[in-house]
């Protein structure tokens, strides 16, 4: 499990090319052993954070830390931490053992106990009966467990990887995510996971930094990271979300009285908000029950029907024209609505979520 | 692929950016002091006087420039008027290479678009074909043409031999021998850069044309060279300036009448009857036409580019 | 149903360029097939013979030919060594490094050899090496040589070096290797075909050059093209043409040469 040590301390790092600039000032910590995932949209700054660390980006302002020593100014090439590149960029002129032993023979390693390293890593990846075969003679897969095979040789303080998944096709990318959270486990190292699919997020992370236009919007676990999103962005990026207007009346002991659209009265915890104003409420598509017209918080006019296979998705009309998506699991017992048919909607209070912005 | 241009660049460039001068300095050094430095002193030595075995003396002067230009000294008692024998010569080489280009056009172009038509696995052995005697030694290409063409040579032999002619064609010397010397040396420039453009070129553009009732003829006319335009200027460009101050095929194919520049100023530098000041003169006169047309041809470069 | 060939093919343009490629090898194949003539007269034939080969060898004019293709082989080899040196730094400087200050102009030098006329160029030496009183020779046709060299060797070496991503590089130092060992061990070696093939191309570019070698060898001194010039003007003999023979093969052979090493690197470096 990941400890309570910090291995990366990142503190209020700024990255300015010329008046653009993409890190406004970014603070986190990633623990020892921990899976850390930098997640967000393209240029959203998560890959020139990653570069950062690993040191091919010069910050223009703010320290980082690698178990406690400021590797800030120091060169790519003295940092202990090592990358698995979106690429792979494996060296085309060396065989995969030359290309895993790489950087033990730079840190002075003899000959014989980098092969033996060698040896242990490429068994570590399943690739023992590959280690004379040159890259291009290589899959795609086969190429990235030979890029992380050589950025683990080394035995690197922390791990980074430059969304190593993207470049593999579905099933491969599922198998894949086993196995990296697997490996990190089994190397007790911190991983330091770039991408910019959610799912991967949820599914692979102890913990995910959210970052958008260059800064931090939330760390925490996946769970918290669904559950409890702390603004728009973040509940809207990660999965679906339903994103209601509400006027909230007022706030006592944590909880909210609000109104929802339609008029009906609501009570929820209070989170964000701290006083009477108006808000969004954040409620996921899978966490609203249909019922009979009037039973529920809200009434709705079916507009369509998605078939999903594992879902049906239904797109709704409030009577305010706000549009809301419910999903039903499909099942047997599931009855689905028509379309033009009004109905009922039951929302779980501990399911939704209160967003000040 | 590179990685991201403006975000690749950082660790490695950065590497790199601090040693650019002691990585060009070789090369700036070589240049710089042998050809540069040589340049200028060229230009210099047209403004000294003529030394009587060749050389100079460092007395400064518009000598050379003035016997260039002019039949009487620019000071006489008399105006001078125009002396046009030198500048009949260069005249005459700026002839001689335009015919040369425009040859190396019309044959270069219907090349160019053939081979680039071509299947792609076969058109680089078509480029290969056109290249390889580029690669040999000018010198021996000249010669070869020179044995060729002369009246003693094979080609006359075989046209006596057949009875199309009496009496051999006096190819040799003459302004023609020149400049089938000319467009021998120089074709596949011409051919090279119109093949990229051709290459490049987009053949829905014709289908376009075709489809709104034109003819090949004058879809080539309108529409295709107009687009490989660019490769035409580089392939003139690549042409011209060797064929103006070349100095082999004029040589060797040429005789008497008809002199170059560039046996011209060889001329100044043999020997004793040499004239150095005016050789650098004639020089430095080549050297400011040629780069007269560089410059014409990037400015409109740019102005391309900036559209 | 008009083929989309159509719009492709130009009637005539296929004779033109049967015609053209005819032009081009004409004298060379003329040359070889009559440098196997046996009989003196060069333009009757006289049956096949390899006389004038081995007249190239050991006739009387061997030694000054031979000592002239010496002459040129020693100077090629040296003058590619050193341009390809001096392109492959800055072709380093040229395309790793951004924009920095006196780049346009750096770039303007390189090509300055190419856009020189050569006939000024051989004047410019000329006149540079007796300025400052150094004797013309084998050095001063050597000192020329590199500096026209060096573009020919900066073309394939700086567009090689263009081709390959930054990030095996940055992947070196992010494996600990510091810049140097990064160049060494990465960039070098993936630079191999490119320098190669500016070598040869250098080389065969100062084995070819007459104009300039023609200015600054000073009396004394020969090298294969200028001997072979001096010959001809003195009326076009047998042997030359054996020797021209001899230069159209080594010419080709090098340039294939040239042509299959780049290839052969860009086979070998494709990526899945």
């Amino acid at each position: 499990m990941a400890s309570a040590e910090i291995a990366v301390d990142i503190d209020n790092v700024v990255k300015r090319y010329g008046s653009f600039t993409a890190l406004h000032g970014v603070s986190l910590g990633i623990r020892e052993n921990e899976f850390f995932t930098l997640l967000g949209p393209s240029g959203c700054g998560k890959t020139t954070l990653l570069r950062s660390i690993a040191g091919f980006e010069e910050v223009t302002g703010g320290t980082i830390r690698l178990k406690g020593e400021d590797i800030t100014n120091l060169p790519p090439h003295k940092r202990p931490v090592n990358t698995v590149f979106q690429q792979y960029a494996l060296f085309p002129h060396m065989t995969v053992t030359e290309n895993v032993m790489f950087g033990l023979l730079r840190k002075g390693w003899s000959k014989p106990e980098s092969i033996q390293r060698v040896n242990q890593v490429l068994e570590m990846v399943q690739l023992g009966d590959y280690a004379q075969r040159k890259p291009s003679q290589l899959s795609g897969g086969q190429q990235q467990r030979v890029a992380l095979a050589r950025a683990l040789a080394p035995r690197p303080a922390v791990l980074l990887l430059d969304e190593p998944l993207s470049a593999l096709d579905l099933k491969l990318r599922q198998a894949v995510r086993v196995e990296l959270k697997a490996l990190q486990r089994e190397t007790g190292i911190a991983f330091v996971f770039v991408t910019h699919d959610q799912e991967e997020a949820l599914t692979m992370s102890d913990r995910i930094a959210v970052m958008s236009d260059g800064e931090v919007q939330q760390i925490g676990s996946p769970p918290e990271i669904y559950e409890t999103p702390v603004n728009r962005f973040v509940a809207d990026f990660i999965g679906e979300t339903n994103l209601l207007d509400v006027d909230v009346h007022a706030v006592s002991d944590g909880m909210a009285r609000l109104s929802l659209p339609g008029g009906n009265g609501f009570t929820c915890p209070a989170a964000a908000m701290r006083g009477p104003g108006k808000g969004h409420l954040s409620v996921r598509p899978e966490r609203i029950a249909l019922c009979a017209q009037g039973a529920g918080e809200l009434d709705a006019t079916v507009t369509g029907r998605v078939y999903l296979g594992t879902d049906i998705q239904l797109h709704l009309r409030l009577a305010d024209d706000e549009a809301m998506t419910v999903r039903l699991q499909n099942s047997e017992t599931t009855v689905v609505p028509a379309e033009g048919a009004t109905v009922g909607l039951k929302l779980e209070a501990g399911a939704a979520r209160l967003l000040a912005d | 692929m590179a990685a991201g241009a403006p975000m690749g660049g950082g660790a490695v460039s950065n590497v790199y950016k601090g040693n650019t001068a002691k990585l060009m300095a070789p090369a700036w050094a070589m240049i710089g002091i042998f050809l540069l430095a040589p340049v200028a002193m060229m230009v210099m030595y047209s403004f000294l006087t003529k030394e009587f075995r060749g050389g100079v003396i460092w007395d400064f002067t518009i000598a050379a420039y003035d016997q260039f230009f002019f039949d009487r000294g620019l000071f006489g008692d008399e105006p001078p008027t125009i002396e046009w024998t030198y500048i009949g010569i260069f005249w005459r080489s700026i002839w001689q290479a335009g015919v040369a280009t425009i040859a190396c056009l019309l044959i270069g172009f219907p090349t160019a678009w053939f081979i680039a038509t071509r299947r792609p696995s076969t058109r680089s052995a078509w480029l290969f074909l056109v290249t390889i005697p580029y690669w040999v030694n000018l010198l021996i290409r000249t010669v070869s043409m020179k044995f060729l063409i002369r009246d003693t040579g094979p080609l006359n032999e075989l046209l006596l031999w057949t009875g199309a002619v009496t009496e051999p064609l006096g190819l040799i010397n003459t302004n023609f021998a020149v400049q089938l010397g000319l467009f021998y040396s120089y074709l596949p420039f011409m051919v090279l850069p119109i093949y990229a453009a051709v290459e490049r070129y987009d053949f829905s553009l014709s289908e376009a044309a075709a489809d709104l009732y034109s003819n090949i003829w004058t879809t080539l006319w309108l529409v295709i060279l107009p687009v490989v335009k660019p490769g035409i200027v580089a392939g003139c460009i690549l042409v011209f300036v060797p064929s103006l101050g070349a100095f082999l095929a004029p040589d060797l194919l040429g005789g008497a009448k008809t002199f170059m520049i560039g046996s011209l100023i060889e001329e100044q530098f043999k020997g004793s009857a040499g004239n150095w000041p005016f050789g650098a003169a004639a020089s430095t006169i080549l050297l400011s036409i040629v780069m007269a047309v560089l410059l014409f041809y990037a400015r409109s470069q740019n102005k391309g580019s900036e559209r | 149903m008009a083929a989309k060939t159509d719009l492709r093919r130009f009637p005539g343009f296929l004779t033109i360029t049967v015609l053209c490629l005819f032009v081009l090898y004409a004298p060379l194949i003329v040359v070889a097939v009559y440098s196997f003539n046996a009989s003196t007269s060069i333009t009757k034939w006289g049956g096949t013979s390899l006389a004038w080969y081995v007249d190239v060898f050991t006739g009387p004019e061997a030694p000054k030919f031979q000592q002239a293709a010496i002459n040129s082989l020693v100077i090629a080899v040296t003058a590619a060594i050193a341009a390809t040196a001096i392109a492959t730094l800055a072709a380093v400087a040229m395309t790793r490094t951004g924009r920095f200050r006196g780049k346009t102009l750096s770039f303007a030098l390189i090509s300055l050899p190419l856009m020189v006329p050569e006939v000024v160029t051989a004047v410019a030496s000329l006149v540079f090496f007796t300025a400052i009183g150094f004797t013309t020779g084998l050095t001063t046709i050597l000192i020329a040589h590199i500096v026209f060299c060096i573009p020919f060797a900066y073309l394939p070496i700086s567009a090689r070096m263009q081709s390959i991503p930054d990030m095996y590089e940055q992947a070196a130092m992010d494996l600990y290797a510091t810049p140097r060992e990064a160049f060494k061990l990465v960039l070098l070696p993936l630079m191999t075909p490119g320098i190669l093939s500016g070598f040869l191309l250098a080389f065969i570019i100062s084995l070819d050059d007459f104009l300039i070698t023609n200015f600054v060898k000073g009396a004394g001194v020969e090298t294969l093209p200028t001997a072979i010039f001096g010959s001809v003007k003195q009326g076009i003999k047998p042997n030359i043409m054996a020797i021209s023979t001899l230069m159209l093969v080594v010419s080709v052979v090098f340039v294939s040469l040239s042509w299959l090493v780049g290839r052969m690197g860009q086979d070998k470096n494709q990526e899945t």
